[in-house]
């Protein structure tokens, strides 16, 4: 890691994220993160592993802004996010694709609308929304089941699902919070694949997982977190 | 265009959500409904007797009575004077034998006006003023008080200007009914609007997360309060207008009894729109106080 020192650094504003020196202690006194500091370029793929409990997903939740560092700063795409005024997180948030660990998907919308939500957000105009919404389905193989309920799909699909809303606004940055958590290998592989296709036309990915087998063949930048500090 | 068409969907969203529920809705309407229409209906009562009693106190009339023993020399000098005052327009001479005429003729109390031994009818003039305003309608009525053998002067429109004061404490009183029931209005969006947004608490969470503004986030319940409020104006008005049709029914059969023609007008078209913009505009901002009162209870963790 070459991070620099001095967050106003010139090289800082061609970094994609810049994470520096941040740590995160919660009321109580547990430290979920000390003293992280890392930076990822534009259209890198960077893996963040860790045993669980490790403060890997505190990290990506304080990329996205959800949660805010008690010390330290981020920087994404030269926006200081801890400077950054209330109203204009949700601007900042339009830059990521975010895929939970959970998923967080509408029970009670169906499979389009579930993808639609995000350019709805936006304010994209109706035939343009159905027609990104398509591409994002057909792009992860649910064009199929659009008007079908989340709840009638199986975890591999629900999890496609999420892939799907997470890159219909054609987002500079994918954030994955344990893609593959709960799926069997082949389902696995077939994910980690759509994430790498993404990452070849210029998307800066950012996954968090425990799944060492997975890395092991990609061989690709790992961020390992230890306790809640980087280990080199 | 596209920011219309948006609030155009939000619309249409709202209104399928309404219709979704049609019993809590229902519910929610009538209650809003009952509400407003006690004040409405009420102002509405008191605005058509003003516009009664207004009517007949805008009649500039003073009745000047003689006393019995007045002779035709006293009746001379108070016409005169009568006549020569600057406040007086039109002057009539009712004498006592044409005032009982009068009375037999119109009221149908022949059998007992014929039974009195003597007309106890005093002389009387009806005097118009020039104008209608108050004071001077007092002014001349205490100055022909002090003339000779005048018995009694009465403005024929004091009891209507009476009732005009009282109906001014009448809407003072309404006004404060309506504030109140305002107020309930507000605390039933409000109420409303914080069961939606539990039941919509995911949406909410998911929405902030992928970067939904709070305006975008807080539209489509400010328009749900906005058309529950307008819903309970439309009801209202419904209320009003067919106890007016029922009333005016009623009102008919007493006042051809009374030989008057009194009919209560219903709210007009300006009155109308004003009650569906007030109920609208309570429930946005009933709508508007839950939703900034609970929105950011709602943050994605």
């Amino acid at each position: 890691m070459t991070q620099s020192r001095q967050p106003g650094n010139d090289a800082q504003g061609s970094r994609m994220i810049s994470v520096s020196h941040i740590s995160k202690r919660y009321p109580g006194g547990y430290e979920a993160l000390r003293d992280v500091t890392f930076s990822v370029e534009p259209g890198e793929m960077v893996f963040i592993t860790g045993h669980s409990g490790a403060g890997k997903s505190t990290l990506l939740k304080m990329i996205a802004a959800i949660e805010m560092p008690s010390s330290g700063g981020v920087i994404i795409n030269g926006q200081n996010v801890s400077a950054m005024k209330s109203g204009a997180i949700p601007y900042l948030r339009r830059n990521f694709g975010l895929i939970f660990q959970d998923h967080k998907l509408l029970f009670d919308r169906s499979v389009f609308e579930n993808v639609a939500l995000p350019l709805a957000i936006t304010g994209f105009p109706r035939g343009e929304i159905a027609r990104r919404t398509r591409a994002a389905l057909d792009k992860v193989g649910l064009l199929g089941r659009e008007k079908a309920r989340p709840i009638t799909l199986s975890g591999g699909e629900q999890q496609r699902l999420c892939i799907a809303r997470a890159i219909v606004n054609r987002p500079a940055i994918l954030l994955a919070d344990e893609p593959t958590g709960n799926l069997d290998a082949a389902y696995a592989e077939e994910i980690i694949g759509m994430f790498k296709s993404f990452n070849q036309v210029g998307v800066t990915v950012v996954i968090a997982t425990h799944d060492q087998a997975l890395i092991g063949r990609l061989g690709p930048r790992i961020l390992h977190l230890d306790h809640g500090t980087l280990a080199a | 265009m596209n920011w219309l068409l948006a609030h155009f969907d939000t619309l249409r969203e709202s209104l399928v959500r309404l219709a979704r529920q049609p019993f809590a809705t229902g519910l929610n309407v009538i209650v809003i409904g009952i509400a407003l229409s006690l004040p409405v209906g009420f102002y509405l009562g008191i605005d058509n007797l003003q516009a009664f009693s207004r009517q007949l106190s805008s009649d500039p009339q003073v009745s000047i009575f003689m006393a019995m023993d007045a002779g035709a020399a006293d009746i001379a000098a108070v016409e005169r004077r009568l006549r020569s005052h600057p406040e007086v327009g039109r002057v009539d001479f009712i004498a006592r034998d044409q005032a009982l005429a009068r009375l037999k003729r119109s009221a149908g109390l022949a059998d007992v006006l014929a039974d009195l031994e003597r007309n106890p009818l005093p002389d009387a003039f009806v005097v118009t003023a020039r104008s209608n305003d108050p004071s001077t309608l007092e002014a001349l009525r205490d100055q022909a008080g002090r003339w000779p053998k005048v018995e009694h002067v009465q403005l024929d429109a004091e009891w209507a200007r009476r009732l005009d004061a009282a109906l001014g404490v009448g809407r003072l009183l309404v006004t404060l009914l309506a504030a109140l029931l305002a107020l309930a209005l507000v605390a039933v969006t409000f109420n409303t609007i914080r069961l939606q947004i539990l039941t919509r608490r995911d949406e909410i969470e998911v929405s902030k997360l992928i970067g939904a503004t709070n305006p975008f986030i807080r539209r489509p319940f400010l328009y749900l309060g906005s058309l529950q409020g307008l819903a309970g104006g439309c009801a209202a008005w419904l209320i009003v207008t067919l106890a007016l049709v029922v009333l005016n029914v009623q009102l008919a059969e007493l006042t051809t009894l009374y030989g008057t023609a009194f009919k209560l007008q219903p709210l007009d078209a300006a009155d109308s729109l004003l009650l569906l913009g007030f109920s609208a505009a309570l429930g946005w901002l009933g709508a508007w106080l839950s939703v900034s009162r609970h929105l950011w209870q709602i943050e994605p963790r």
